[in-house]
């Protein structure tokens, strides 16, 4: 089954065209990576599933991208409402200078729980599924600036789980992160699979083989190779995949 | 001449020149200190600041400031009361909402109301407000701690919302992100996120205001009617700043020595406001 449809996705900053013309399928329920040299465009496409690029200024975008079969750029759409739907995690760990457990109920408060009881459920819930419950657990009410990356990083997921979305958008969620705690939040996104659609933007081809089941490559703005992760890495079909995964540029 | 020695005497230069400003500071208080005490000892440490009649050149005169130190204090805390959500949604408008041109248009009028002189504020003030006060509140004289009050909300504004302004722009762009990712409106998102983060600069903001309405002397006095009353909202009140500046130029002995101390005290208060802004300024910056 299909989470997202897209079709011809183009994509300008002021004259700056960041987006060529992307068509892609992509499965629900699996993790797909999204890799390319700096630039490619591979971020910018991500942040269009969330309609995050609505907030640059000048910022033009043509074509479809269906979630659900819903296009989610139809005027109708509930804009906060679809990033509710679709999370996501950010490059450099972001914790709200609050405390652990005010950063994992944000979301839910934004969204009108209030009963205490209600959000402690959530919030232990999202943490246990974050993988920091029993690291955090007798530190809710510590300051979140004051945890390491990795446990920063950890938590910013279980804010954006804590929302209950469907869809899990990753940009680069490790490239700050030491190899240790890089492991366990490759870890962490493994275990999400069964629950959640994952994009996840990533500069480290191993990172790819390992957590992902298909991987698209992006080069310049255009989208130029997507399918099963094993087999773009082991026999690229284009020759700029090949090279890029070879190391010989990017 | 070699090139070693031309650096040292340029550091040495500029060291001394900056030890100007150290040395400015340094001669007031020591000037305020030797010629404020005096009176203190004469009159008493407590008759001077919780004595309640002032009545300098009276044949049996009073030195009692409390009324000019809960003025001050009464009206730099309304003003800052009233100010502070004024500014503050502005400076949240200015650094969020804004556009660029709507944002460089109301810098600029900001800017310009903070160069206005005080005295223009009290000119303006004694023409409108006053006569505006006496009327609302059908009053014998509009000359009162309100008129004050209003008078330095506005002039607190210009520091309120340029501040908070800096303060609200530094917020990371990917903490509001963070934000709207998670589902948030912006209004949210600047209420839950970017105000708290921005919150010991905001503070700031508001300590520095306090700062100017507790020296701001001139357009007040031409606002409040300069008696020496215990504040009262539709009285006549007399600024521990109007203290000093009004009897000033015809007083003599004892009097004299006891503006100086009013102005020792004035001194105290903004330097415990600047140690608290240091405070806060040191907490944002970790």
């Amino acid at each position: 089954m299909n989470a997202f449809t897209i079709k011809d996705l183009c994509l300008w900053y002021g004259s700056m065209q960041a987006l060529k013309s992307i068509s892609m399928n992509i499965e629900a329920n699996s993790i797909t990576s999204l890799i390319g040299p700096s630039g490619c465009g591979k971020s910018t496409f991500l942040k269009t599933l969330n309609r995050m690029n609505d907030l640059v200024e000048g910022v033009q975008i043509t074509g479809s991208v269906l979630y659900s079969d819903k296009d989610i750029y139809a005027p109708e759409v509930d804009v906060n409402m679809l990033r509710k739907r679709i999370g996501m995690v950010f490059q450099k760990p972001t914790p709200f200078a609050m405390s652990v457990y005010d950063n994992v109920a944000y979301g839910p408060r934004t969204h009108g729980v209030k009963s205490r009881a209600e959000l402690d459920i959530i919030v232990q819930d999202a943490m246990l599924r974050a993988a920091v419950w029993d690291e955090l657990k007798d530190r809710l009410k510590k300051p979140a600036l004051a945890l390491s990356g990795g446990q920063q990083q950890r938590l910013c997921i279980a804010r954006a789980l804590a929302v209950d979305p469907e869809v899990l958008l990753m940009d680069e969620p490790t490239s700050a992160l030491d190899p240790i705690s890089t492991s366990k939040v490759e870890e962490l996104i493994t275990s999400l699979k069964q629950s959640f659609t994952i994009l996840i933007v990533t500069h480290n081809m191993q990172q790819a083989v390992r957590v992902s089941d298909s991987t698209a490559f992006f080069l310049l703005g255009q989208m130029i190779e997507h399918g099963p992760a094993e087999r773009v890495f082991s026999y690229p079909r284009d020759k700029r995949t090949e090279d890029y995964i070879t190391g010989r540029f990017g | 001449m070699n090139t070693r020695f031309k650096e040292t005497a340029v550091k040495a230069v500029l060291l001394s020149f900056a030890l100007a400003a150290v040395a400015s500071v340094a001669l007031i208080t020591v000037f305020l200190v030797s010629s404020g005490l005096p009176a203190i000892g004469k009159i008493g440490l407590l008759e001077f600041i919780i004595g309640k009649r002032w009545a300098s050149t009276a044949k049996d005169p009073g030195f009692g400031i409390l009324p000019f130190i809960l003025s001050s204090l009464y009206a730099a805390t309304c003003s800052i009361l009233i100010g502070s959500p004024i500014g503050l949604l502005c400076a949240l408008y200015l650094s969020k909402a804004a556009s660029k041109r709507t944002r460089a248009v109301i810098s600029t009028l900001v800017d310009l109301l903070s160069g206005i002189p005080s005295v223009v504020f009290g000119l303006v003030g004694m023409m409108v407000l006053v006569p505006g006060i006496k009327q609302l509140f059908n009053l014998s004289d509009g000359s009162s701690l309100l008129s004050a009050i209003i008078v330095l909300s506005i002039m607190v504004l210009p520091t309120i919302v340029k501040v908070s302004t800096t303060a609200l722009d530094a917020v990371p762009r990917e903490y509001e992100d963070s934000s709207l990712a998670l589902g948030a409106s912006q209004v949210q998102t600047w209420l839950g996120v970017s105000i708290p983060a921005a919150r010991n600069g905001i503070a700031a903001s508001l300590v520095l205001g306090a700062g100017r309405a507790i020296g701001e002397a001139m357009a007040v006095m031409m606002v409040s009617g300069n008696a020496a009353n215990m504040p009262s909202l539709f009285q006549s009140v007399r600024f521990l700043t109007t203290a000093v500046a009004s009897e000033m130029s015809y007083s003599s002995g004892l009097q004299r020595q006891a503006l100086f101390s009013i102005a020792l005290v004035l001194y105290v208060f903004i330097m415990i406001m600047n140690m608290a802004l240091s405070w806060l300024v040191k907490r944002s910056a970790s």
